[in-house]
């Protein structure tokens, strides 16, 4: 006998065993049946919406290689059909013919080593901050905000060290998109955190300065700001001080960031509790270290979702220099597809599937990165 | 009080904090009327009094937490005013322990208590960590130097607070109602390393409830009502012996 009964409840005398799941709990069938077929009304909605993704799925798998294009000179190889009846699917032959523009723009041929090498520099920096265990963080930091620029400018602009120069509006495609992202990303995160400290300032000068820029910037919008850069501001610089294109529309996309980065990083200040402050203030911290080492560390933390937002939006708003007429890679792409020798219904369409890849590929990473990061960072608050 | 009675409660001749017709508004509210109190080294100070009296505000008000209008605070020295190089030379020398601990949640334990040395006071990182774990064995906890504070129980982070507050060394003290936030049986742990800290000397003022407490260390009582100190005394005399009604009213209160 393992179990006595008596008239109140059972009382086991012996361990009872330990049985093995029942077999439709488990594994891949158990899985489904948990989670796609639980109700007949489940079941018919995983059904349609499986049925509709395997539908799409295969109408660009059919498009872009079953159908699609890989070789060829021109349009023609776009326009002939494959196989008697059956449309060209993709053209991949006009992406590959046109791959170099898109990535380099008009950047002259003999040149493009040059914009390879800050790739190079650039993308081993980034690795550098982001990958956890490289140490030196502090000075790749500095190096990437302050040295990627210079470097950047000795080696796109050149005109020193005996490089050719080269004129901005020569830029365009990948080349551009990342250097107006990227520099708009660098300049907008310290200038919004400085906005963002302004405008809780006890100060009511810099509180009311603050509240005024962030106000106007975020009620303007980006296109506004970029037709002000492109075409207006030189009327009102004085006669000489007329400053490169680019780097207006860099300063415009920037400073038009920065106002929203403000309100994101202000939301992490207001989320940090009255004691922080406290405490850093009874252990004669000043203001600037209390911010420093104390409050931002906190602030910036909690906000890491909304500013990586923030630089998503940024990196795919680059895509408005289009109307001054910058060719950023989006703009190139779209140029590329108007060029007649290649101009065809697949032509376009292709290109627009790549742009939108590209972008995706681009924020789909930096999401992913910021979810590893939150969760990397999220020991210091566990209770 | 007459003055003979004064100079019984005191342990020696040099001042550490002045306040002299100190007063103190929100607004239009007088939180503190009158507050005239001189702290001598060595002495530990208990404040208590009913709820929003004005306990909080005065000692926060010695390390500039909260600003007064009138009168003066003088502290180590130093007097208290808009001077923002003065203030934080004065609260280098005053150390606060608060109620809710206010531990930085983003650094560890050690990092809590090296923080204020290294970047106020120019220790060497590697000097500022040697005297941390020295304050951490001290409040008994020098085996959690590496943890969050957030996975400390709240008896451990207000001994990580107090730990953090002496690493700077500081000349005074103050403790905002320490152990009214925690459960009893961390309230006994938190208590012991103060009264520690109070048998080494250390100048303290101590805003709380604990009237055991009182009764063990403080050479001196302080009863605050309405924002006023209304009573002063040894804790023997202040707990047999109450001079006013309302005094006697909290008494009968608090010690059921
Ligand atoms: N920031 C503030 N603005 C306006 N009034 C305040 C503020 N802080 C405190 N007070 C008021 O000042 C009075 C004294 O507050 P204080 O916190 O010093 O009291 P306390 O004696 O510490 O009380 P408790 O025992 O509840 O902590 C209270 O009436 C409170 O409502
Ligand atoms: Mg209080």
């Amino acid at each position: 006998m393992t179990q006595t009964r008596n008239n109140i409840a059972f009382v086991r005398t012996a361990d009872a065993p330990l049985l093995p799941a029942p077999r439709n709990m488990t594994g891949v069938v158990g899985w489904m049946r948990e989670n796609l077929f639980p109700t007949p009304l489940n079941a018919l909605a995983s059904v349609l919406i499986g049925g509709f993704l395997i539908w799409q799925i295969w109408g660009v798998i059919d498009w872009a290689l079953v159908r699609g294009v890989f070789f060829g000179e021109d349009r023609e190889a776009c326009i002939t059909p494959p196989r008697e009846g059956v449309q060209p699917g993709a053209c991949w032959a006009f992406i590959g013919a046109k791959f170099h523009q898109f990535i380099y723009g008009f950047y002259p041929f003999e040149e493009r080593w040059r914009v390879d090498v800050l790739a190079v520099v650039f993308a081993g920096l980034l690795a550098a901050l982001a990958v956890p265990r490289v140490p030196y963080k502090l000075y790749t930091g500095i190096t990437f905000v302050f040295g990627l620029p210079i470097l950047a400018e000795i080696l796109l602009y050149g005109g020193t060290f005996g490089l050719a120069a080269v004129d901005t509006n020569k830029w365009g495609g990948l080349l551009l998109t990342m250097v107006v992202a990227v520099s708009g990303i660098v300049l907008s995160l310290p200038l919004g955190v400085l906005l963002a400290l302004g405008r809780r300032s006890e100060m009511p000068i810099v509180r009311y300065f603050c509240i005024a820029f962030i106000e106007i910037w975020r009620g303007v919008p980006l296109i506004t700001v970029l037709f002000m850069a492109s075409i207006m501001l030189p009327l009102f610089l004085p006669q000489g001080m007329n400053t490169d294109k680019m780097l207006r529309i860099i300063i415009g996309v920037a400073l038009f960031s920065s106002a929203y980065m403000a309100e994101t990083v202000r939301g992490g200040l207001q989320a940090i509790p009255k004691g922080q402050y406290e405490a850093a203030k009874a252990l004669g911290l000043g203001y600037w270290r209390m911010t420093l080492l104390i409050i931002l560390p906190q602030a910036l933390k909690i906000v890491i979702p909304g500013i990586v937002n923030t630089f998503i939006s940024l990196f795919k708003d680059t895509t408005l220099v289009l109307v001054v007429g910058l060719f950023d890679f989006l703009g190139i792409i779209q140029a590329g597809a108007a060029d007649q020798k290649w101009v065809s219904a697949e032509t376009a369409r292709s290109g627009y599937f790549v742009a939108a890849l590209v972008y995706w590929a681009f924020c789909f990473s930096v999401s992913r990165y910021s979810i590893h990061m939150e969760r990397r960072l999220a020991t210091g608050h566990r209770r | 009080m007459a003055n003979a009675e004064k100079k019984a409660l005191k342990v020696s001749d040099e001042v550490v904090i002045d306040i002299e017709g100190m007063n103190k508004w929100y607004g239009q509210f007088q939180v503190l009327r009158d507050i005239n109190l001189t702290v001598y080294r060595g002495e530990r100070i208990v404040i208590c009094g009913p709820s929003g009296s004005g306990k909080s505000t005065l000692i926060r008000c010695i390390n500039r937490l909260e600003e007064h209008q009138k009168g003066r605070i003088v502290v180590d020295g130093i007097e208290l005013s808009n001077d923002l190089k003065k203030v934080d030379e004065v609260r280098r020398e005053v150390g606060m322990v608060f109620q809710h601990f206010n531990l930085f949640p983003h650094l560890t334990v050690l990092e809590n208590c090296t923080l204020a040395p290294i970047w106020v006071r120019k220790t060497p990182k590697a000097e500022a960590e040697a005297l941390a774990m020295k304050f951490l064995t001290r409040v008994k906890i020098p085996e959690q130097a590496l943890k969050y504070p957030g996975q400390l129980s709240g008896g451990q982070q207000q001994r990580v607070a107090i730990a953090r507050a002496l690493c700077m060394n500081p000349r005074v003290m103050l403790f905002d109602e320490p152990t009214s936030a925690l459960d009893p049986e961390m309230i006994k742990e938190v208590l012991e390393v103060m009264v520690d800290l109070a048998e080494s000397g250390m100048t303290m003022i101590c805003v709380t409830h604990e009237m055991a407490f009182a009764r063990q260390v403080a050479n001196r009582v302080i009863f605050m009502d309405q924002g006023q100190i209304v009573e002063q005394n040894t804790p023997e005399e202040f707990f047999t012996n109450p001079q006013s009604d309302r005094t006697k009213l909290f008494l009968s209160q608090i010690l059921h």
